[in-house]
């Protein structure tokens, strides 16, 4: 496991694991859950709301507070927070995308190789900044040199170019294998 | 290339055999059904093989063989294992051993013509034969295009599905038959049916139909010509009732027709249609249960008369606040008086009717009641046509208001054109100017002071009126909203979705097992869900 930094800064952590000669996997794990901020926010939210108790003199503004942050907090955690985002790449098969929450949820897409043209690194212009980020061509099914869609990757982690460049290299490393493949049979 | 083996998760428990299945050779896999045990006759395993493929369309073949040892003593088996490669000549043979309960397998091909004779990769994809059976993500039966092109448009996990699909017969024969060859595959077991599902299957023929035959009738009689006249057609199109129940006999009529649905998305949609119907009828005959207990409609009828008076004084009220200063701006005095007088005149001749109809409120309302066991959708349909029947007053009061308001407002801006020295030509849809006489500027400039100045009045009245005939039309809408939302709210592919989530399969997943090293790589596939 290795560690990198992601375009805003926080540390992250790729980690890569071949489980055989064609079949890789690689985790970017995003930076957890502080519980510096958690708190800050929890007591901003219930100041707030002692404020307004003492404005108005009712306290259902108190529980009020309190089941807000309950539900807003569940619902980040299930579905905002993404904890760990991985590739896995099955030559011959396909290549899998998993993005896992912080409540457990993982939500995977599958990609079938003979959909993939390419894996690049592409440039974007997101907010103030430019970033690199990693992408799967998809094939034109009609066209054979066109593209039907640009699939991004590890889009809440963000990772630098530095570790871009360490999973392109293992994705075409895998990707080559079925280029020459159809030659050998 | 790399060598893909699609291997049920329900036989890994089997007993020693051969592998049957499908070879896929454009994409080097072998997508495996069930495994046939010793003893058998390769005669008889041919042509058992060839009837099924001939019913199924799916090239099924022997595939390889498949080695379950729970002892250390298979050296000569390995031997009798190669020796029907022979006999079945299948290029390449697969070989898939495990010993006892370990789960690390080995799997190695024998090819005896192959030109590179070096060790190609074997990836072992484990998959769950009912749900990859039951999901539909195979392509449509109907595609007409020749086979090649379906190799190469359908995707590689598509015809792996397909061919699991279609292989429904293979799976029809379990343990307990007594034919020459023994199978295992997920339903080897029992074959899984239930009684209330192969009834309803009889049933639903003959039941269809009867549907058919009467649906025909109805439709034969809805569409006679007594009923096209022009007042009579004029009023069917205007309730919301008569609209509503033609919707439900299409419907009727969608899912009582005789052909079966050619693909996916149809069958969902009479399923949906079908439980859609169910679902109505039930709430429908909930509330006409709830409605029909302790007097309830009579309760309803006594309040009715009530509200409608209590609307009509309020209206009432409303007037002589127009016909005075309302708001305080000032009305032109003649004009309100005749404005008010007249729709005041109007309100009392409707609520005479009203107080005309109260003997009979009861019985009208205790038999359209009885329309509700056709349905929720109905009953609302029902429900907003008598608010709109009740309120006819203030649909009356609104389109009075619209006409006045729309006339003065034609008549100002011609007599607008006439202050100004122009005309509307009609012929070339445009403004030009034109010369009038004397008396004729005189007369406009007078009729257009007299519009103008009795504009306030009207204005007022059209406002008013045409506010509260927008409440109504809100009521109104939020009801047909209600039923919409009844009508086509997929209540048969959200309880799929809740309950049998597989079958509404839209993609696959795979999952890395544990691997060892100089075994194949181990792979789960599930199917996963939208």
């Amino acid at each position: 496991e290795r560690r990198y930094r992601s375009a805003s800064g926080a540390p992250i952590a790729l980690r890569r694991r071949q489980h055989s000669a064609s079949c890789r996997e690689l985790a970017v794990r995003c930076p957890r859950l502080q519980l510096r901020s958690l708190s800050a926010a929890t007591s901003a939210a219930w100041l707030a709301a002692y404020g307004l108790f003492v404005l108005s003199e009712n306290s259902m503004v108190l529980s009020a507070a309190i089941f807000i942050m309950l539900i807003g907090l569940i619902i980040y955690l299930h579905f905002v927070k993404i904890d760990q985002e991985s590739l896995l790449i099955i030559g011959s098969l396909g290549i899998q995308m998993t993005s896992s929450y912080a409540s457990g949820k993982e939500s995977t897409t599958f990609i079938e190789m003979n959909q993939v043209k390419d894996v690049v690194i592409n440039e974007a212009i997101h907010m103030q900044k430019v970033i690199y980020y990693l992408c799967i061509l998809l094939q034109d099914p009609g066209d054979p040199q066109g593209v039907s869609e640009v699939v991004p990757l590890f889009q809440s982690s963000k990772p630098r170019l530095d570790c871009l460049i360490e999973v392109y290299k293992s994705c075409q490393e895998i990707l080559e294998q079925r280029k020459t493949a159809p030659q050998s049979s | 290339m790399v060598l893909k083996v699609f291997f049920p998760s329900c036989c890994s428990s089997a007993e020693s055999g051969i592998l049957i299945g499908r070879w896929i050779s454009e994409q080097n896999s072998a997508v495996i059904l069930a495994v046939v045990h010793f003893p058998f006759i390769p005669v008889q395993v041919k042509h058992y093989l060839s009837e099924v493929q001939r019913v199924t369309k799916v090239s099924v073949s022997v595939l390889g063989s498949w080695s379950h040892s729970k002892q250390q003593k298979e050296g000569s088996l390995s031997e009798f294992l190669e020796d029907l490669g022979t006999i079945f000549s299948r290029e390449p043979w697969i070989q898939i051993s495990k010993e006892g309960d370990s789960k690390f397998w080995s799997c190695s091909t024998l090819q005896k013509h192959s030109k590179n004779p070096k060790e190609e990769e074997v990836i072992l994809v484990y998959y769950d034969q009912r749900k990859v059976m039951l999901s539909h993500l195979h392509p449509p039966l109907d595609t007409a295009t020749s086979t090649d092109h379906k190799a190469e448009d359908a995707s590689k996990l598509s015809a792996i599905f397909d061919t699991v699909a279609k292989s429904k017969i293979l799976f029809m024969t379990d343990r307990y038959d007594d034919g020459p060859i023994k199978l295992t595959h997920w339903q080897s077991d029992g074959v899984e049916a239930s009684i209330i599902v192969e009834l309803m299957k009889q049933a639903s023929v003959p039941v269809c139909m009867l549907l058919t035959f009467l649906l025909s009738l109805i439709s034969g009689v809805c569409r006679s010509r007594v009923l096209k006249f022009w007042p009579l057609s004029f009023l069917w199109s205007k309730l919301s009732t008569c609209e509503q129940l033609g919707h439900r006999l299409q419907h009727l009529q969608v899912i009582s027709s005789n052909k079966k649905a050619q693909n996916q998305t149809q069958l969902m949609r009479k399923a949906n249609i079908f439980v859609s119907l169910l679902i109505d009828v039930a709430l429908g005959m909930l509330l006409m249960s709830w409605l029909y207990r302790k007097n309830r409609i009579g309760h309803l009828a006594d309040t009715l008369i009530p509200v409608a008076d209590h609307v009509a004084e309020e209206l009432q009220d409303l007037l002589q606040w127009l016909m005075g200063a309302p708001a305080g701006l000032k009305m032109n005095r003649a004009l309100d008086q005749v404005l008010g007088r007249f729709f005041l005149y109007h309100i009392h001749l409707w609520i005479s009717y009203i107080h005309l109809m109260s003997p009979f409120i009861e019985m009208i309302l205790w038999y359209v009641g009885l329309s509700a066991c056709l349905g929720l959708t109905v009953a609302l349909c029902i429900l907003s046509d008598i608010i709109a029947l009740l309120t006819f007053h203030i649909y009356c009061f609104y389109v009075y208001g619209a006409r006045l308001y729309c006339l003065k407002i034609y008549g100002l801006s011609s007599l607008w054109r006439l202050f100004r020295g122009k005309k509307w030509n009609v012929l070339r849809q445009r403004v030009d100017s034109c010369s009038y006489d004397l008396d004729q500027l005189f007369i406009g400039t007078l009729l257009f002071t007299i519009l103008l100045f009795l504009l306030p009045t009207t204005a007022l009245y059209y406002l008013v009126f045409t506010l509260l005939r927008l409440l109504v039309v809100i009521v109104q809408g939020l009801i047909h909203l209600l039923v919409d939302l009844i009508d086509s709210l997929p209540l048969y592919s959200i309880i799929l979705r809740l309950c049998r989530s597989y079958r509404l399969a839209a993609g696959v997943k795979f999952r890395v097992l544990e691997q060892q090293d100089g075994k194949p790589l181990r792979l789960l596939m599930q199917v996963s869900h939208l």
